[in-house]
């Protein structure tokens, strides 16, 4: 017999039946989130992140980011995400900006030796200031992570309200994605005496750059 | 009572330091959880808690339905399930495993089941680098310790403690500040990412209509572990299931909560398979790993069965008297606390550890702030109830029934009973030195026999006074 054979076979006459039966239906899933006003989710998320010591700004429009970005960007090597709303800010034109990557052990190599990674983000998240990043072509994922400092630059709709609302929204986020992360702020540890200390395998430093007019 | 490992306990008692940070860290993990459960910040705590409850005891009655659903959609992305009865098979699995691939390293995120097999042990011996990456779990490694506490595994180490570790075992200078040894490990342990052949994880969450593993952190180990090396094996008990991906939204809002106090931890990720086409990063190769390990024993008691709920959040711990003054390494297995004492009898039989189900005063604290609403006392009970049961069926225990017995035929002889208790307060103060009492009358404050009793206060009185009542 196999474990997989002699491990449901376990399972089954512990439970006393000799033959797996469906599941009886789990009543509806609990998801609930407000319909919340975008002015309010955006300082809402602003507020809870800031909370967590990331920064946050408000652009108001794309063509404004750059402005913004540069003092953060003055003398750093950043690595940017392929994706089309990063490129349409012009940040991948911006001095010090790597771009375009598209091979593993490439990337890898760039995020590792950057002081930033650039991305853009799928949602946000107000109550728990939380982004929220479907890997694709668009979007690595080690731009977010193995930088000391990760820049998410996003349009404010694409604040939610909460968790629930993306799950409502995103009922089996695995059809679309082998990899869905909820980052909310900087990376953190208290492993040595509860002293909350920043930046222990993740980014230390989180910005949330948020283009006002879409 | 059973006899317990008392002298272990002694020393933990009489350890000052570590009383105060056991003590203190729990303090604080109570005061941040009861912050971001109490009503104002979240109404519908108590209706998630009974949610999760059903959601689990639905799952758990039906696991082997749930486990072929899981198996199936993981292997529709790509991943590959793996079915292990023990820490032999899933050792055997991983090195064949590097074997094949040519693998020497590997990164390793927090599990508890990993602790449970002994999991680096026997891949050391197999000639494999296994990394802790979790600050606290690097620590415990550098240490050859078991953790501490299921989220806070370091939680009895000091600055200085970890400055002496890092000196002996990095070659590091001496450095007592934190956030500077905080660095230290992040530059040690960020070469390993980069160089590892294979990143395990554990699990949090297994969601079977995703074919999809949950791992809830801070730090970003795991996701490190999981989207640097090319080779990603998640480990994971067999109750780690929930059926849909969007029940997360009851059982992620308990987690974090719960287990820290955070509304959600900095990095939640979910993950289906490896990397898929298009994707720039992430691993190749997905596996996941799914372990029995005397889950399935478990299973058989419709009562007891619900351990196997637990979503290891550590509040029980927080919360509990006992844990707070013995702390986590005087529980006989990887899991300590209130979950230990009703788990590790279960996956070792009664017999092994009797005093265990006992270490407990049942003041209900755990069961009061389990996520996942596990009657961990009344769990308690009927453990305690099977350890008499086995020792009467064996002869022992004799001494505590045949006591009993004397003290029943004693209270239904009332004369008997006053002129040993005029006897005991003429030698009142003697008593608890001498006998079985003495190691209980150690750790209290002895109550006084009053001088004279008030059956013979109450008859002088009827003398004096003349009176019938």
């Amino acid at each position: 017999m196999t474990a997989r054979e002699q491990i449901l076979s376990d399972i089954r006459g512990a439970l006393g039946r000799t033959e797996t039966s469906a599941a009886a239906p789990l009543p509806a899933p609990m998801l609930r989130f407000p319909n919340m006003d975008i002015g309010v989710a955006v300082s809402l998320f602003r507020q809870k992140l800031e909370k967590l010591n990331g920064k946050t700004m408000l652009v108001p429009s794309r063509a404004h980011v750059v402005e913004f970005l540069r003092p953060l960007l003055e003398g750093k090597r950043a690595v940017a995400a392929n994706s089309p709303f990063v490129a349409a800010c012009g940040i991948t034109q911006m001095p010090g900006v790597q771009s375009g990557i598209t091979d593993r052990d490439a990337l890898r190599d760039a995020c590792a030796s950057a002081d930033l990674g650039i991305t853009s983000v799928d949602y946000a998240l107000a109550e728990t200031g939380s982004f929220v990043m479907l890997s694709s072509a668009d979007n690595a994922r080690l731009i977010s992570l193995l930088p000391p400092a990760h820049i998410a630059v996003f349009p404010r709709s694409r604040i939610l309200a909460n968790l629930d609302e993306l799950l409502s929204m995103l009922p089996r986020p695995a059809d679309q994605t082998s990899s869905l992360v909820l980052i909310t702020g900087p990376s953190r540890t208290a492993d040595i005496e509860q002293i909350l200390v920043r930046g222990v395998h993740g980014p230390g430093e989180v910005y949330a750059v948020i283009v006002e007019d879409e | 009572m059973p006899a317990t490992p008392k002298e272990d306990f002694q020393k933990t008692l009489a350890d000052s330091r570590l009383q105060l940070a056991i003590y203190s860290s729990t303090r604080r993990l109570m005061d941040h959880r009861a912050a971001v459960v109490a009503p104002e910040a979240l109404s519908d705590y108590q209706e998630l808690r009974t949610r999760a409850n059903q959601i689990k005891s639905h799952t758990i009655d039906h696991l082997d339905h749930y486990l072929t659903e899981l198996e199936s959609n993981v292997t529709a992305h790509g991943g590959r399930v793996v079915f292990c009865r023990d820490s032999g098979d899933v050792t055997e699995f991983l090195v064949g495993l590097a074997k094949e691939r040519n693998a020497r390293r590997i990164v390793k995120s927090k599990s508890m089941v990993t602790e449970e097999i002994h999991f680096n042990d026997a891949l050391e011996k197999n000639n494999l680098e296994v990394v802790e990456t979790d600050l606290g779990e690097y620590i415990m490694q550098l240490a050859g310790e078991r953790p501490y506490h299921i989220v806070a595994p370091a939680l009895h180490k000091t600055r200085q403690d970890v400055a002496a570790l890092f000196t002996e075992k990095l070659g590091v200078e001496r450095e007592e500040v934190i956030e500077e040894q905080t660095k230290i490990a992040r530059r040690v342990l960020r070469q390993k990412f980069l160089s590892a052949d294979i990143g395990v994880s554990g699990a949090n969450f297994l969601v079977a209509d995703s074919g999809a593993v949950v791992l809830v952190e801070n730090e970003g180990n795991a996701r490190l572990s999981t989207s640097t090396p090319k080779i990603h094996v998640a480990v994971a008990g067999i109750e780690k299931l929930i059926p849909r991906a969007q029940d997360l939204a009851v059982f992620l809002n308990l987690l974090g909560r719960s287990a820290t106090g955070q509304p959600l931890t900095v990095y939640t990720s979910f993950l289906s398979g490896p990397r898929r086409e298009g994707e720039i990063d992430g691993p190749d190769e997905f596996y996941l790993v799914l372990v029995d390990n005397g889950r399935t024993r478990l299973l058989a008691d419709p009562e007891k069965r619900q351990s196997l709920f637990c979503i290891r959040c550590g509040a029980c711990l927080n919360h509990c008297p006992v844990y707070r003054k013995i702390g986590g390494h005087n529980y006989p297995w990887v899991y300590s606390g209130p979950i230990g004492a009703i788990i590790t009898p279960q996956f070792h039989g009664v017999a092994q550890d009797p005093w265990l189900p006992f270490a407990s005063s049942l003041c209900g604290a755990c069961a009061e702030v389990c996520p996942v609403k596990i009657e961990i006392p009344k769990l308690l009970l009927k453990l305690r109830a099977e350890v008499t049961a086995a020792k009467q069926s064996t002869g022992q225990g004799g001494l505590e029934r045949s006591g009993f017995r004397a003290w029943a035929w004693l209270m239904s002889h009332p004369k008997i009973y006053l002129s040993l208790a005029s006897m005991g307060s003429r030698f009142r103060g003697m008593i608890p030195k001498i006998g079985p009492l003495r190691s209980w009358a150690s750790q209290r404050e002895v109550p006084k026999l009053a001088p004279r009793s008030f059956h013979k206060l109450w008859a002088e009185r009827k003398r004096a006074t003349g009176k019938t009542s």
